[in-house]
């Protein structure tokens, strides 16, 4: 059982590489900025689920607030580099930083709820952030931030010539939350937040300090959150407080792991790979009436994978792999 | 107003609270029940007020179709269940919006005269508006209705007994979805009594659900899970914090006192006011 792991993990990590080095080739051949551009959302939206995943996948806290982390991450950069002229790359990290302390802040007294009262807690304390920046008159309030041109450079974080820059720069960060879970997974907390998922009670009378596991994933997953909501912030060199910190990003984070497969280390990467280009697509081509269209049949299309595939697409490998293994079972048994 | 977020509150309270199934279109069916309403009034000149028990009856048909042909897969979800009920609702909210953006077009519309709108009553010095006082006697009403339905009918404890275990009640003779799908539509009809009194005062549009819809889980979850009372005793709290944080803060923000007082009264109660669970 134990080298099965083992070998799982290094099986993982190859195949990570070698999609890695496959998408990082992709812009060989994609030269159309329409398509490049949906690379690099479903890169983002693919890092983002990844990062939520481990809060809510791993640790079994479902938060459906993390917009707050997303355009906490977004303000910081945007705030730090207009007013104070600070680089993107420390406004992201400080971003960071800003997000993994507001979420243990938070994590305090919310992590003594439960079900539903936590899920919707974390719903109303992203509201309650998005309300404040609307109202925020020195942060632009409801007007948002538009981002000044000051160069086209890796330093100043801005490229106005290409897309490929953010490209590279979305895959890196889908990778790093894909390798963070990967590390953490066989860490001694993810152990523990499978087991506090599972049954908190029995997780602490075995010795896991539930609540500081909890405060530890909350940490890391905002984190990695708002660094992507920088880069978001970058890519599209203009916020508001609707567009980075609405309840539909929190939806957006959560939907590519949930149809992949929540708590499963691949469930994000399939699910935005899938569903992000969906969206994107229904929109440009049956959205254009104005008629919603393209609304009914993305609903349409999540219901129906919600209902098919509750664990997840990626219930559909173990399925097929839970069935091989019978197969040879059933072999061994014959011979 | 607090009575009327409590009236669209009530709905979810059966559906959320009692039966522990997450409604994540609950706004969607209140816009659809406003929009019946709309049509009622345009095509047959039939007055919101009138036509609320037709929109209740019509709602009650949709909430339990919903349930048979929808959540009832959802709930069937071994693993994770509560997340594949969020998304199934919300990918079902999305294609009721989309619905209503294709067949009622993204205007706003409005009901320009009723026997209600726009009048006012004079109550002991205090001039209340006619719409909004109706709104209030309906809500007290139907919480009164619901509370007694589920503590004093046949009706309601089996519906109480199939959320705490559904095989055993399946033991004695009662059939799960039957009771469910019987208990969406009380939810569903609950919102179209308060979506036909809702059209009479304020615009609809095909996204006019969400703005409700999260002050009515506030509400419930406020009140606590499992609450008749709470939810009504929720719905009034709510709508006295609004009014408060409205005169102290720019309106703007007066959803901020709302969701504070949430948030406070799980971190000193984690289970909400009146909850059981």
């Amino acid at each position: 059982m134990d080298k099965n792991f083992a070998a799982r993990r290094r099986r993982d990590l190859i195949v990570a590489g070698a999609l890695a080095t496959l998408a990082a080739l992709a812009p060989l051949f994609v030269k159309d900025v329409y398509v490049q551009n949906i690379l690099i959302l479903t890169l983002m939206y693919a890092a983002l689920s990844q990062s939520w995943n481990i809060l809510s996948g791993y640790c079994g806290q479902i938060s459906l607030g993390h917009a707050l982390y997303f355009g906490i991450g977004a303000y910081t950069t945007e705030l730090l580099f207009t007013k104070f002229g600070v680089l993107p790359w420390f406004g992201m990290l400080a971003g960071g930083g800003i997000a993994a302390l507001i979420a243990m802040g938070l994590g305090y007294p919310f992590f003594r709820l439960r079900g539903h009262y936590f899920v919707i807690a974390t719903i109303v304390i992203a509201e309650i952030g998005l309300l404040l920046f609307q109202n925020w008159e020195w942060a632009g309030a409801a007007m948002g931030i538009t981002i000044p041109v000051r160069g086209d450079s890796w330093l100043k974080f801005q490229f106005l010539r290409s897309k490929l820059p953010y490209f590279y720069f979305a895959l890196g960060l889908c990778c790093l939350a894909w390798f963070v879970t990967w590390w953490l997974e066989d860490s001694k907390w993810g152990f523990w937040w499978r087991a506090v998922k599972d049954n908190p009670e029995a997780a602490e009378s075995l010795g896991v300090v539930v609540f500081n596991s909890k405060m530890g994933a909350a940490a890391v997953s905002a984190f990695l959150v708002a660094v992507g909501g920088a880069f978001y912030a970058q890519f599209l060199a203009y916020i508001d407080p609707e567009s980075v910190m609405g309840f539909q990003f929190s939806l957006l984070m959560a939907l590519p792991a949930v149809l992949g497969g929540i708590g499963t280390l691949w469930g994000p990467v399939l699910g935005a790979a899938i569903l992000i280009p969906m969206t994107e697509l229904t929109r440009s081509y049956i959205g254009g009436s104005g008629r919603g269209v393209d609304l009914i049949v993305y609903g349409a299309l999540i219901v129906a994978i919600s209902l098919a595939l509750p664990q997840g697409l990626v219930s559909l490998f173990s399925r097929a792999k839970a069935k091989n293994q019978v197969k040879n079972q059933v072999k061994g048994a014959t011979r | 107003m607090g009575l009327l977020y409590g009236l669209i509150a009530v709905g979810l309270a059966l559906i959320f609270g009692l039966m522990d199934v997450t409604n994540f279109a609950h706004g969607e069916f209140l816009m659809i029940a406003m929009y019946l309403s709309f049509f009622l009034f345009a095509f047959f000149a039939i007055d919101p007020l009138l036509s609320a028990p037709l929109v209740a009856a019509a709602m009650f048909v949709f909430g339990a179709v919903v349930y048979l042909l929808i959540v009832r897969f959802a709930m069937r979800a071994k693993t994770n269940a509560g997340m594949v009920q969020i998304f199934t609702t919300f990918g079902l909210a999305i294609v009721m919006r989309g619905l209503a953006q294709f067949f009622f077009t993204p205007d706003y519309r409005s009901i320009p005269q009723s026997w209600l709108g726009g009048k006012t009553i004079s109550f002991a010095g205090i001039f209340l508006p006619e719409p909004q006082l109706v709104g209030a006697l309906v809500s007290i009403a139907a919480f009164a209705g619901l509370y007694f339905f589920i503590h004093r009918t046949d009706f309601g404890r089996a519906l109480e007994a199939t959320r705490e275990d559904p095989g055993a009640v399946a033991l004695v003779g009662i059939d799960k979805n039957r009771v469910f799908a019987f208990g969406w539509g009380l939810g569903a009809g609950l919102v179209g009594l308060a979506g036909a009194i809702m059209a009479v005062f304020f615009y609809i549009y095909p996204d006019v659900g969400a703005s409700f819809a999260l002050i009515a889980y506030v509400t419930v979850a406020l009140g606590g899970f499992g609450s008749v009372f709470g939810a009504f005793a929720g719905g009034i709290i709510v709508g006295l914090v609004e009014a408060v944080t409205a005169l102290m803060l720019p309106p703007s923000l007066k959803s901020v006192g709302i969701y504070a007082v949430y948030l406070l009264v799980v971190f000193i109660r984690p289970r909400g006011l009146f909850g059981s669970m």
